[in-house]
């Protein structure tokens, strides 16, 4: 029988931080994607093989998450910004001070187009009950990011699993 | 050259990628995925603030040079469906990164797709960094192109 309090129970399956991107999907962080990793795949640089293969311009599937990430800075906001908030408010419901990040999946639905506006959601999945690791004493949880673009087409999915602890001692 | 699925074959390597880091790459790659933590271009607060050797390669982009590392094998036509991927140790400037791949198994889904997959590991000196399971879809024939699926006909 699970331990957990009612109003985490409550949290699974749950959308939670819906947000839309504050700029739409460019063509700029593609390149600068590729760039970094050097990735010289034509998709991204030859218009002519993207309208051949692709129907046009896709950014790589592996930026999924770029598109979501809030300005460092922007106006009526202070201090940083916090990507995945449903993993830190695990670590503090269960006040748990360290955290990690275990396994992390990507699945890729439809490509995801320049001029895109992606929205996404977090999904707590399942919270374990308490556990004892090397690290410490704390509580694995499960998070799956969902984004999906203005039609409403699922791009992708982000699945996250997060062991947040406690250190022996601490 | 765009690979097809009859090229593939279980046990295959796919051909190793051999890439010098340096502060320049890892910085690079945490603003181009938006990252603005500080351990990922701030030197002295990577190692005076957490202890650590150097700014280090972030998370989306080792995502990023596991897609390269699959697309340079399998050619644009090449789809990715699915990557797990676990960090167990940080790629930090000065290292020699080693990016390695062996086919795991391919098959054809109930629509006709054609998948390939893979186990790939990012290694420094012969310590995995970060290993990953991937999954990709590979053109069944030279005519075949799994981005023209969506829907039911996409099964990632």
């Amino acid at each position: 029988m699970s331990d957990l309090p009612p109003d985490v129970e409550a949290l699974i399956g749950v959308r939670q931080y819906e947000e839309t991107a504050e700029f739409p999907v460019e063509r700029g962080y593609i390149w600068n994607t590729c760039a970094a990793v050097q990735n010289g795949n034509p998709l991204f640089w030859d218009d002519a093989v993207a309208d051949a293969v692709t129907g046009g311009p896709i950014a790589p599937p592996t930026t999924l998450s770029l598109w979501m990430r809030p300005h460092y800075w922007s106006p009526g906001h202070a201090g940083e910004r916090l990507a995945l908030r449903v993993h830190f408010d695990m670590k503090a419901r269960f006040d748990l001070p360290e955290a990690i990040i275990g396994d992390n999946t990507l699945v890729f639905y439809e490509p995801v187009r320049p001029g895109d506006v992606i929205t996404h959601a977090q999904v707590l999945r399942s919270v374990s009950d308490v556990k004892t690791l090397h690290l410490g004493t704390g509580r694995w949880w499960n998070i799956d990011v969902e984004y999906w673009n203005q039609q409403g087409e699922t791009v992708g999915v982000e699945s996250y699993a997060g062991f947040g602890y406690r250190k022996p001692g601490q | 050259m765009t690979l097809v699925l009859d090229d593939v074959a279980v046990g295959q390597q796919v051909p190793p990628l051999s890439f010098d880091v340096t502060a320049t790459i890892v910085v690079l790659g945490a603003i181009a995925s938006r990252d603005w933590r500080p351990m990922h271009h701030d030197h002295d607060f990577a190692v005076h603030h957490q202890g650590l050797k150097d700014i280090f390669l972030n998370t989306p982009n080792q995502a990023a040079w596991f897609e390269r590392y699959l697309t340079d094998w399998t050619g644009p036509c090449g789809r990715l469906g699915r990557m797990t991927f676990r960090m167990k140790g940080s790629v930090f400037p000065g290292d020699t990164m080693v990016l390695e791949g062996t086919v795991t198994d391919v098959d054809v889904d109930d629509t006709g797709c054609g998948w390939a997959g893979l186990a790939v590991t990012l290694s420094v000196g012969g310590d995995v960094k970060t290993a990953c399971s991937a999954r990709i879809a590979i053109p069944t024939t030279a005519d075949d192109n799994p981005w023209s699926r969506n829907g039911d006909q996409w099964n990632p």
